[in-house]
């Protein structure tokens, strides 16, 4: 079965590519992004952007607003003020005789397409085998062939190194396995952007090694966007390009993950840094 | 005046037993596919918009709230008499009470199932893409339906149990086969302790099985 196609960096190379864009240009762009949560301001007037073609992450005390960035790129939450545009197009907005209006499920639906994300819990459905978690999104939404889906599944779960675990069920796995299948589940769908959520703060200690071997993997053999929100600063500094500071649902501080870890200009990434090392 | 228990009048009643439980079982069949299937309904219409939540509240109360007897009599005797209204014959007018009475009843057993259901399956299906249907089909209702099946198999025995309600308008069940035979030939002892027997023979396996499914689909 191992077709030049099918040697995991192959595999991992075709999900995703940047449609065109030319690196450097942003994939993702926030424009004055507000998101409320009753009183409590959790996003205040945000405006960043991510290059295609990078790895982001964010760090920041809990409660700083990076898991909403996530939510809101993932549509799982609205923002309450501002615009949100991926490869091009608004989220949860279309453009209509030039004017932005509320978008339909159509549009969100192939905008969210362009996305995809790997959760805390991991989230895998445990009523299906490891195999089908991992095809039932590309037969169902890209309307990919049965087999075509199955012989790409197993070339991502390769990649994710479990291979023999392909017929079992998501609980007779470990958290990392899991979580790996999670990731190869998310790749799946030729994601151009790959959204991470603490993606091992779940995981026995243990474990974190594998799942962050597997993402450091994908990184650098692929041109996925990533945004990534953890507190595994080994990591951060590993994959990627550029450190977001967030406190209090604003950016504090944003540059190279060596001027953030080893030179922040501010006080409250230093204080935030020594409080996680 | 006392008699002793007559075996011969058991034998003798037997073949009415039989046609009795048919019907019973029959009526229980069809209850039972329209409990669950318009339970089901019930619960998703409830997690829809307003408009469609709403009306299904105010209709699942109203029935649940009012007395299957009644249910069962508007439906024989008041629905021919309204303008177009069907006859039902006693079987499907029967069916349809149970099933009807038992679909709200089952709507919240179907509803605590979906919502048991985590939140995250309900966002890992959002961050796929998988339509809405598809998820329904596909993730949510096969993990509901697994915390589901004991609480319906319970519900199967309770309709069981109310089957005899159906004789009142007419449906020879085994109650009213058994209350028949005695008025014919002044037995009632037997015919009334069969059926007795028939109830608890068929409906205690029938929660002991329950139970062992209840073990082996409490966890994946």
């Amino acid at each position: 079965m191992n077709t030049p196609n099918d040697t995991p960096a192959g595999a991992a190379g075709e999900a995703g590519s940047t449609g065109g864009r030319s690196p450097g240009e942003d994939l993702i762009t926030f424009t004055d992004v507000t998101k409320r949560f009753g009183d409590n301001v959790v996003l205040d007037d945000l405006c960043f952007g991510v290059e295609a073609n990078k790895h982001v992450t964010l760090i920041g005390p809990s409660g700083s607003g990076k898991t909403t960035i996530l939510r809101l790129l993932m549509t799982l939450a609205k923002p309450d003020e501002g615009t949100i545009e991926v490869d091009g197009e608004y989220l949860t907005h279309e453009r209509k005789n030039g004017k932005l209006v509320p978008a339909g499920e159509a549009h969100n639906r192939a905008v969210r397409k362009k996305i995809g994300m790997v959760f805390q819990q991991f989230n895998l459905f445990p009523n299906m085998r490891v195999l089908r978690n991992v095809t039932e999104a590309p037969v169902h939404v890209l309307g990919m062939e049965k087999d075509e889906a199955e012989e790409r599944a197993r070339g991502l779960i390769e990649l994710v190194g479990l291979t023999e675990h392909l017929d079992k069920y998501p609980t007779q796995l470990s958290g990392g396995q899991q979580q790996r299948v999670a990731i190869a589940r998310a790749l799946a769908m030729r994601p151009k952007v790959l959204l991470l959520d603490e993606v091992t703060s779940a995981l026995d200690p243990e474990l974190v090694a594998g799942v962050l071997d597997v993402l450091r993997d994908i990184a650098r053999s692929t041109d996925i966007t990533m945004v990534c929100v953890t507190h595994e600063m080994s990591f951060a500094r590993d994959i990627s390009q550029k450190v977001l500071m967030f406190d209090q649902g604003k950016i504090v501080e944003s540059g190279s993950p060596d001027k953030i870890f080893n030179d922040p200009d501010h006080e409250r990434t230093r204080e935030f840094l020594s409080s996680v090392h | 005046m006392s008699r002793s228990w007559n075996w011969d009048a058991v034998w003798d009643f037997m073949p009415y037993f039989w046609d009795g439980l048919l019907l019973t079982l029959q009526a229980l069949l069809f209850g039972t596919l329209l409990a669950f299937s318009l339970g089901l309904v019930w619960a998703i219409a409830l997690r829809g918009p307003r408009w469609v939540a709403w009306p299904v509240i105010g209709v699942t109360e109203f029935v649940r709230n009012t007395p299957l007897l009644i249910q069962l009599f508007f439906l024989f005797f008041v629905i021919p008499d309204l303008p177009g209204g069907p006859t039902l014959s006693p079987l499907v007018a029967g069916s349809i009470g149970l099933g009807l009475h038992y679909s709200t009843y089952t709507m919240e057993v179907y509803r605590a199932g979906i919502e048991g259901v985590p939140a995250g399956q309900w966002e890992a299906a959002r961050a796929l893409s998988l339509p809405m249907g598809h998820t329904w089909r596909a993730v949510i209702l096969p993990q509901a339906f697994r915390r589901t099946v004991p609480a319906l198999g319970n519900y199967v025995i309770a309709m069981l149990k109310e089957t005899p309600l159906i004789s009142t308008i007419g449906l020879t069940e085994l109650l009213l086969t058994a209350r028949e035979y005695g008025v014919q030939s002044f037995n009632f002892m037997e015919p009334i302790t069969v059926v007795g027997v028939a109830f608890i023979v068929i409906a205690y396996p029938a929660s002991l099985l329950i139970r062992v499914l209840e073990r082996r689909l409490a966890t994946y």
